[in-house]
């Protein structure tokens, strides 16, 4: 079905301001019309969020691509966050290592001046959790968005009750630059209704990330509705429930395709509008203990020698928020007390944004986690272990969007304790 | 026998490959990661949670699949391969394209010069019948032939 588009739209589309400009359109439209979109719908959200913030060198398309928007001054409209920096001199590595990242992430400083020049909101805004209150880039309920990274997409849909497609690498960036976005799925009301049912069943809260993983794993792409959850995370988003959320929607959408998630009685679409967001004739999931632990046990362990001693422990994939920063330096703290340690048995980095480490570096808690030997940084986890000197090390974490993408194994918070008090596997 | 099935052109061409079958969600970042960054021509599958295609080379090969899942470099990831001359030699999709296969199909062509034939709806009777190995004929109108 071919797009209604405004004069001014089609003026675009014509090349009045440029070939350049001209393609951008071409791209949005096509992307538009494979889904049926009848029309554009303004951005209506303050800032965009880019997934891309790496400067690998192998994606040379994509630099010169940002080439050609900047020569021609295709810029951004609106100012945008993007995802996490590759590289932090304070993540532990060794001198080849070391070597081995800058060349890997040899375009890092003059992909950074292409966002710069674009319209990259702060030097300090590499995160993927951009929508944290510390960081600024949080939308509101309603607003269009134009925005990638699964995990910040699915977080703004569902938690936030933004709207914004699952949009890619490069297409987020042309919504942002013409802004205007094709009007469909999830920015629809119809595309947000649920076509599952997810009951809860199980005996305890559980884990974030291995019920995101099931519920990914079964809906793929579709809008899941979860029952049975707010009797273990409660009914309103405070600090605990958002992150509990952050982790659960960063792994359905890592480990299936979801883009949003209705919670019942929590997420604000289901709180206002409950079951009626259920559309006709939806699956039902059922998830329990036993498939909890199906789920588990499913997972590739992709290390040379399954019994190695993990060398290195990653904690925040997607972005630690300040609670969960205090929280872990609590648990940690009393699992080491426990054990009679004081430092963590393995090499340990907790991630988060650098705001919220600004927030936190004000706090006892700070010294308290550099006491026990944990390295705070702002990096990407998944690009630092996307490289064969990483992949071969047995790194341990508590995320499982890192493990899908990665040779890290997955543990949950409980064991990840245990790992870094205890030591050994 | 030979089994024709109609689908949707997204990216309508012609392409006469060799089926490589994924039967669940393609991660298309987890599958190209290491081909991009070791600049593998072959584009070996590098998606350890996907043992129908791991290790199996994915450039010129018809990649028939249900739909994509994953991160959202997809759509960045599947561009960098056509850019680069990775891409397989059509996408062939059971189900409706997902939205970032759709922007990494459209802006390889949009933005490059490669032809990757993209088909979408194919139905499931489709990824049923077409196993890897198979010689399949792509063509313009959305028209799949599986020998």
């Amino acid at each position: 079905m071919a797009m209604t588009l405004t004069p001014e739209q089609q003026a675009l589309l014509n090349g009045e301001k440029g070939e350049t400009m001209a393609k951008v359109m071409k791209t949005l439209v096509m992307y538009g019309e494979t889904f049926g979109a009848e029309k554009m719908v303004p951005v209506t959200g303050g800032c965009g969020h880019l997934v891309t913030s790496f400067g690998l060198s192998v994606m040379k398309p994509v630099y010169a691509l940002m080439d050609q928007l900047i020569d021609s001054g295709v810029l951004s409209g609106q100012k945008f966050s993007a995802d996490p920096r590759p590289l932090d001199p304070n993540v532990p590595k060794n001198l080849l290592q070391d070597l081995f990242f800058k060349v890997m992430y040899s375009k890092q400083e003059s992909y950074e001046k292409q966002l710069q020049t674009l319209g990259l909101l702060s030097e300090d805004s590499f995160t993927c959790a951009c929508y944290m209150d510390e960081v600024g880039n949080k939308p509101k309920k309603g607003e269009v968005l134009s925005w990638a990274e699964s995990s910040a997409v699915v977080y703004a849909n569902s938690v936030l009750g933004a709207r914004c497609n699952r949009n890619s690498g490069i297409l987020e960036l042309f919504g942002s630059i013409a802004g205007f976005v094709p009007y469909f799925g999830f920015l629809t009301d119809e595309g947000r209704r649920a076509t599952w049912i997810v009951e809860v069943k199980t005996t305890s809260k559980p884990e974030a990330q291995i019920l995101g993983s099931a519920i990914g794993m079964k809906v793929m792409e579709d809008v899941p509705y979860v029952k049975g959850l707010s009797k273990f995370i409660g009914t309103e988003l405070n600090d605990d429930a958002t992150a509990y959320l952050k982790d659960f929607g960063a792994a359905t959408a890592s480990n299936g395709a979801v883009g949003l998630y209705h919670i019942d009685g929590l997420t604000p679409e289901a709180v206002e509008l409950g079951e009626k967001l259920i559309a006709k004739n939806a699956k039902t999931y059922i998830v329990d203990d036993a498939e909890l632990e199906r789920v588990k046990q499913s997972y590739p362990v992709m290390w040379k020698d399954v019994n190695a001693t993990p060398k290195l422990c990653f904690v925040g994939c997607p972005h630690l928020s300040l609670k969960q920063l205090h929280d872990w330096t609590n648990a940690l703290s009393e699992a080491l007390a426990k054990e009679g340690r004081k430092k963590v048995a393995v090499p340990t980095v907790f991630t988060s944004p650098v705001a919220v480490q600004r927030e936190f570096e004000k706090t006892p808690d700070y010294q308290k986690l550099c006491g026990m030997g944990v390295v705070l940084s702002y990096i990407c986890p998944l690009m630092y272990m996307n490289n064969p000197l990483c992949g071969k090390m047995p790194v341990v974490t508590n995320s499982n969007k890192l493990r899908t993408y990665t040779s890290a194994r997955y543990h949950t918070d409980a064991e990840i304790l245990a790992i870094l008090s205890k030591g050994g596997n | 026998m030979a089994k024709t099935f109609q689908g949707r052109a997204v990216v309508p061409g012609n392409a006469s490959a060799t089926a490589l079958v994924s039967r669940k969600g393609f991660n298309t970042l987890a599958s190209f990661q290491k081909a991009l960054m070791f600049k593998d021509k072959a584009a070996k599958c590098s998606d350890q949670n996907n043992p129908d295609i791991y290790e199996k080379p994915m450039h010129g090969a018809a990649l028939c699949l249900p739909q994509t899942i994953g991160s959202t470099t997809g759509g960045m990831v599947l561009f960098c391969a056509a850019a680069l001359g990775q891409q397989p030699a059509c996408l062939l999709f059971s189900k409706p394209i997902d939205s970032l296969a759709a922007a990494g199909a459209i802006l390889a062509d949009v933005w490059t010069d490669v032809s990757m034939p993209v088909v979408d709806t194919l139905g499931d009777e489709f990824l049923a019948a077409v196993q890897t190995g198979a010689k399949v004929t792509v063509k313009k109108d959305g028209t799949v032939i599986v020998d």
